[in-house]
């Protein structure tokens, strides 16, 4: 006979089994919702009983998606984009919240309001000025100009993430590089960056996936159809005859699973490295 | 000028990049922002706006539907805020046990956040329709009549909530494991010796420590909900039912792209931004006397 602290721990186990599983079913369900609806033929778009996977399922979708949709310049122009902004995004917010972590200048306290007072305005306001002055610097219409734009979408948050983390690192280190005969730029480079790892990885995803999903800024800026990124290429397959649903969902799934995968990648980081600094610094 | 000190000579380098992407993209677009919010410029006299001053702000306020929406907005951001939080730190103190698999749990909730935004969003929009959507297709399992998730003010509200639920709750819980990892044990076995139970354990241990971390989560968390235009815009496809589902931002989105009130729709952000600022400031206010 098992003794009653031992059924209890085993009940707590059921217990919380039971709850982790909720969290699972509500968070995989919808996605395995798209993936049923690319599977389905057709015919079966409008189905009214519930299946997650059709009877007659076909990958008919992803087949057209790759052959007759230009699926592969869509996700180049992404990644472009994306690995663009990425790049830009951890060398400004690495440097940036270096320097409001480590340094008191005058400012500082106004420069730490004021990124957060960015997130403030609604964004899709920006748009208009954003237009006209893109168009001044011939920026409309290229990848260049909404990377531009993107940056400055993800730099508040990737700033705030980098400035949190090196808060938590001792300054001793840095100093000690110092003392060592580092120039202050070395001791950055040579000490610093390299225990921030965590922290560089989230700033990484995050404005990776800033210029992976966003909508607004290329709808307006990019009207070329060859300069069309993942999320225009996929609002192409509402048309205005028809909604090519399994289409949408089979692309809808393709651009998803690279970021999942990141995200999985990354999972290990992405718990250690968001160290959100305090809002005042 | 401190700025410019040898010392602080290398935090100014290292500013100038962001400090000038910042000021190029965000800072000059909102002062731009501001003076439009001054003039009449519209669809009718788009060529030739003139300077009008601060008619257009009297005008937020005289709109019918003004305190209306005002209202919702901040039932939209409390109550996806408190979803946010219990789920995410509930999600995050299970997954925080020593539980065979607890990495691919960890992952698998970590879904909505890795699944492009408005990809959900149009997805939760058919998964609520009223025919051929899952949801309706659930409950009629449960004998459940069907719900014209976009018929009414209430059930469009409602699904765009749920969606919005869904979407955030994972960051929180991101944040939450990391502070809950950097909790000393000690402290927990501390408190057991003393025969302080679950409960008070977490009243006077988990939350305290954790509140470094979620209290700039919590502001954030304000801010974006507050001005999330996405998911309303894309769940209740515009503001189904007839205008009904909007909330400030998406107010202002479709008089500003629909309408063409520009010089209306940029004093309109502006006053969203100083509500805003009201409110972190607020919440300064409050972290502050809870120190004392």
């Amino acid at each position: 006979m098992a003794r009653p602290g031992k059924v209890q721990a085993v009940w707590t186990q059921v217990w919380v089994h039971a709850l982790v599983w909720l969290f699972v079913i509500f968070s995989v369900f919808p996605v395995l919702q798209v993936a049923g609806i690319s599977l389905r033929p057709g015919d079966q778009l409008y189905s009214p009983d519930f299946e997650l996977v059709p009877a007659d399922a076909t990958l008919e979708a992803y087949r057209a998606m790759f052959t007759e949709k230009p699926f592969f310049l869509w996700m180049r122009n992404s990644l472009i984009v994306s690995l663009g902004t990425a790049l830009i995004g951890v060398a400004l917010a690495s440097l940036g919240g270096f320097a409001l972590s480590r340094y008191r200048f005058s400012g500082r306290g106004a420069a730490l309001q004021g990124i957060l007072m960015t997130q403030m305005f609604p964004a899709t306001m920006l748009l208009l000025p954003l237009y006209l002055m893109m168009r001044k610097f011939h920026l409309v219409d290229t990848l260049a100009g909404v990377m531009v734009a993107y940056v400055a979408t993800a730099l508040p948050f990737c700033i705030w993430t980098m400035k949190g983390y090196y808060d938590t690192i001792p300054v001793d280190l840095n100093e000690a590089a110092l003392i060592d005969g580092c120039s202050p730029l070395q001791a950055f480079v040579r000490v610093t960056l390299p225990l921030s790892a965590p922290a560089l990885v989230i700033t990484a995803l995050f404005s990776f996936m800033t210029g992976w999903s966003e909508f607004m800024v290329a709808r307006v800026m990019l009207t070329s159809r060859e300069l069309a990124t993942l999320p225009l290429g996929l609002e192409s397959l509402f048309t205005t005859y028809q909604t090519e649903w399994a289409n949408y969902a089979a692309g809808s799934l393709l651009v998803s699973v690279p970021v999942v995968v990141l995200f999985l990648v990354l999972n290990r980081y992405l718990v250690s490295g968001l160290t959100l600094g305090s809002v005042k610094g | 000028m401190r700025l410019l000190r040898p010392e602080n000579r290398l935090a100014f380098w290292f500013m100038l990049p962001a400090a000038v992407v910042l000021l190029g993209v965000v800072a000059y677009p909102f002062l731009y922002n501001v003076y439009v919010s001054l003039t009449n410029w519209n669809m009718y006299n788009f060529r030739n706006p003139e300077l009008r001053g601060f008619m257009h702000y009297g005008r937020i306020f005289m709109e019918p539907d003004f305190y209306h929406i005002f209202f919702k907005t901040f039932a939209w951001t409390a109550i996806n805020l408190v979803f946010h939080f219990t789920l995410g730190l509930g999600a995050a103190l299970l997954l925080n046990r020593k539980l065979p698999g607890r990495n691919i749990y960890r992952a698998l909730l970590i879904l909505p956040w890795a699944v492009p935004q408005y990809i959900s969003a149009l997805t939760w929009r058919g998964m609520f329709n009223v025919e051929f959507g899952a949801i309706n297709q659930l409950l009629a399992m449960i004998g459940v009549e069907p719900v014209a998730w976009f018929a009414s003010e209430g059930a469009a509200f409602s699904a765009a909530v749920i969606t919005n639920i869904w979407l955030g709750f994972p960051f929180i819980m991101v944040i939450a494991l990391g502070g809950l990892q950097s909790i000393p044990q000690e402290l927990y076995e501390a408190a057991r010796i003393d025969g302080a139970g679950a409960g008070r354990r977490f009243f006077n241990i988990t939350l305290p420590m954790l509140k470094p971390v979620l209290m700039p989560a919590l502001v954030l968390g304000t801010i974006w909900t507050f001005n999330n235009l996405n998911v309303i815009w894309l769940v209740t496809d515009q503001g189904l039912p007839a205008d009904k589902s909007h909330i400030l931002v998406t107010y202002v989105y479709k008089a500003a792209f629909f309408y063409y009130r520009y010089g209306y729709a940029a004093a309109f952000s502006v006053f969203i931004f100083l509500v805003l600022v009201v409110i972190v400031r607020g919440y300064d206010r409050v972290s502050k006397q809870e120190a004392y």
